[in-house]
């Protein structure tokens, strides 16, 4: 077990439009970019943002050593419920994700 | 005539967004064909669009435009600009217009101005709905006649269609409202025959200026278009782009990495090639355009959804912290027994714990230690003055509330008199959503200035 911000060069969350937010984990090498793609369930990760398994989009990305999620946001970017404009803080929620 | 090759230099990301002169001035002496820069979008939220304003400051705006001014002079090719004014509505149009028209003046420069206004009337936007031709897009938001009818401005994004007839006007200037970010960039190379795709794909690679290299502030790219891909040069010293940096950029804003839609088709970068060119510069060839009928526009809107009031209170009494749920609860519940059957019963309100969790809300999974805590609570009404007056409603409380009977009365802090700030109007954006149009060339009309 190990945690993402441990094998990880750094992880941005932006949003992608008023609706959408991704989330890019950057391995620091091949290695942990493999071992992640193995060991990151989407369940895991669906349920931290609490959100619908079926609603999260994944792409694993070997050239760049990239896994990238989207998902569309709870709140729309600015209403009145939302708390997080650009949805940067989302990236939190990775860096402890046990994997 | 059509070019083999066309040059479009970016200067930043954004109007706005510093950049580097010296690198600026490199640029110009690569003979570009078109200075392309974006102006907003709808990243800072739906205020802007809401309120038809910009997030930029007037007198930054000025300096910067008016050095892109002084370039195109020297360079003596057409300055264009998208979005203008953060959300690229008629009045954030009109307010570059301003602007530039001042720059002239002080200078005493002799300009053709075009502008490009892609505002949509409710009433339209209403019987494209009715007749079926508004298309949500994955994670739309549900829409009804109510919410096209609230809305204060509703733009689609411009095309390459459109922006085409605003270059080929051979104005020095081109100040587009709402458009998409690649389309400002794409447009030219398109118009001169080149590589559909590589426009698109460079237009996205440069959108944000540098970021696609390994100095994301000096803001400036040169961008070479021909039949069979492009290339990407950063005009700053020392800085350079790799394949790793340009491909990183199709990953950013992006839900999707190797897809991306644009009006009449989308794009499709899956086998793309980044190779390294020269010192400094990426190839890139290899990415693939669709069209797509009926063709389509994507359409913005934002809506006028209430008015806010906002009163800060700071809690410093452990004991009060280690209890802050409750006392939350118990101003919830005080709030709302008070405003029952008053005029401000829809009054809704959010309280937030600044130092806690105000910023994840129930997703924060750390819970540790703190000295103090910051509660805002959020008064949300449909008009500003009552939004205003149950905040003063719950002023007391905010102060008094006790979590007991048998304690002595607790003050706690508030950072300013009155506690209570009005925000003003709240908005929302309402679409994702696109219009289907059947002549994409005729769809906007140009303005035509002179100074």
């Amino acid at each position: 077990m190990k945690t993402l911000s441990k094998i990880t060069k750094h992880i941005r969350s932006k949003n992608a439009g008023p609706f959408w937010v991704t989330v890019d984990l950057f391995f620091k090498d091949k290695d942990s970019f493999f071992y992640a793609c193995k060991n990151i369930s989407n369940e895991e990760v669906s349920n931290i943002l609490k959100i619908k398994r079926n609603h999260l989009k994944r792409f694993d990305i070997e050239n760049l050593k990239v896994i990238k999620f989207s998902f569309p946001r709870k709140n729309i970017q600015g209403s009145r419920l939302d708390r997080d404009m650009h949805g940067a803080s989302f990236a939190i929620l990775f860096e402890k994700l046990s994997v | 005539m059509n070019k083999k090759t066309i040059k479009v230099l970016v200067p930043a990301g954004a109007l706005g967004i510093p950049f580097d002169k010296n690198a600026l001035i490199n640029g110009i002496k690569q003979k570009p064909d078109l200075i392309a820069i974006d102006g907003g979008s709808t990243d800072s939220g739906p205020y802007y669009l809401g309120s038809g304003e910009s997030k930029y400051s007037y007198s930054a705006t000025k300096r910067d435009w008016s050095i892109l001014m002084e370039m195109r002079a020297k360079a003596k090719v057409p300055l264009l600009i998208g979005t203008a004014g953060t959300c690229g509505t008629k009045t954030s149009v009109e307010w570059m217009l301003k602007i530039t028209k001042e720059i002239a003046k002080e200078n005493k420069e002799k300009l053709k101005i075009v502008t490009l206004k892609t505002d949509l009337s409710n009433k339209f936007v209403l019987e494209k709905y009715k007749t079926g031709k508004i298309k949500p897009l994955e994670g739309a938001p549900k829409i009804n006649e109510d919410i096209i009818n609230n809305c204060t401005n509703i733009v689609a994004l411009a095309g390459v269609e459109q922006i085409q007839k605003a270059i080929n006007t051979n104005a020095d200037i081109i100040i587009s409202g709402r458009s998409t970010d690649t389309a400002i960039i794409a447009s030219l190379p398109i118009n001169h025959g080149l590589n559909i795709a590589s426009a698109w794909h460079g237009a996205k690679i440069a959108e944000c200026g540098a970021l696609a290299t390994n100095n994301p502030n000096s803001g400036v790219v040169l961008l070479e278009f021909d039949h069979n891909g492009f290339t990407i040069t950063p005009m700053c010293k020392n800085t350079k782009a790799t394949p790793q940096t340009v491909f990183a950029h199709m990953l950013y804003e992006n839900a999707d990495p190797y897809i991306l839609f644009e009006p009449g088709g989308y794009l499709d970068v899956s086998n793309a090639k980044y190779k390294k060119h020269k010192k400094n510069s990426v190839r890139v060839e290899g990415s693939k355009w669709y069209n797509k009928k009926p063709y389509t526009l994507k359409i913005e809107g934002a809506r006028l959804v209430g008015f806010q009031t906002i009163s800060i209170v700071l809690i410093r009494d452990p004991n009060y912290i280690e209890s802050i749920d409750k006392w939350i609860d118990k101003l919830k519940n005080s709030f709302y027994r008070k405003i029952k059957n008053s005029i401000l019963v829809d009054v809704q309100l959010e309280l937030r714990k600044i130092g806690r969790d105000a910023t994840l809300g129930n997703l924060e999974p750390i819970s540790i230690d703190i000295n103090e805590v910051a509660v805002m609570a959020i008064f949300t009404a449909n008009n500003q003055e009552k939004a205003n007056d149950s905040a003063k409603l719950l002023n007391p409380d905010l102060l008094h509330l006790a979590l007991t009977k048998n304690e002595p009365m607790p003050t706690f802090a508030f950072p300013f008199s009155p506690p209570e700030i009005d925000k003003g109007p709240l908005f929302e954006f309402c679409f994702h959503h696109v219009i289907e149009i059947d002549n994409p060339k005729e769809f906007f009309q140009l303005q035509f200035h002179k100074t």
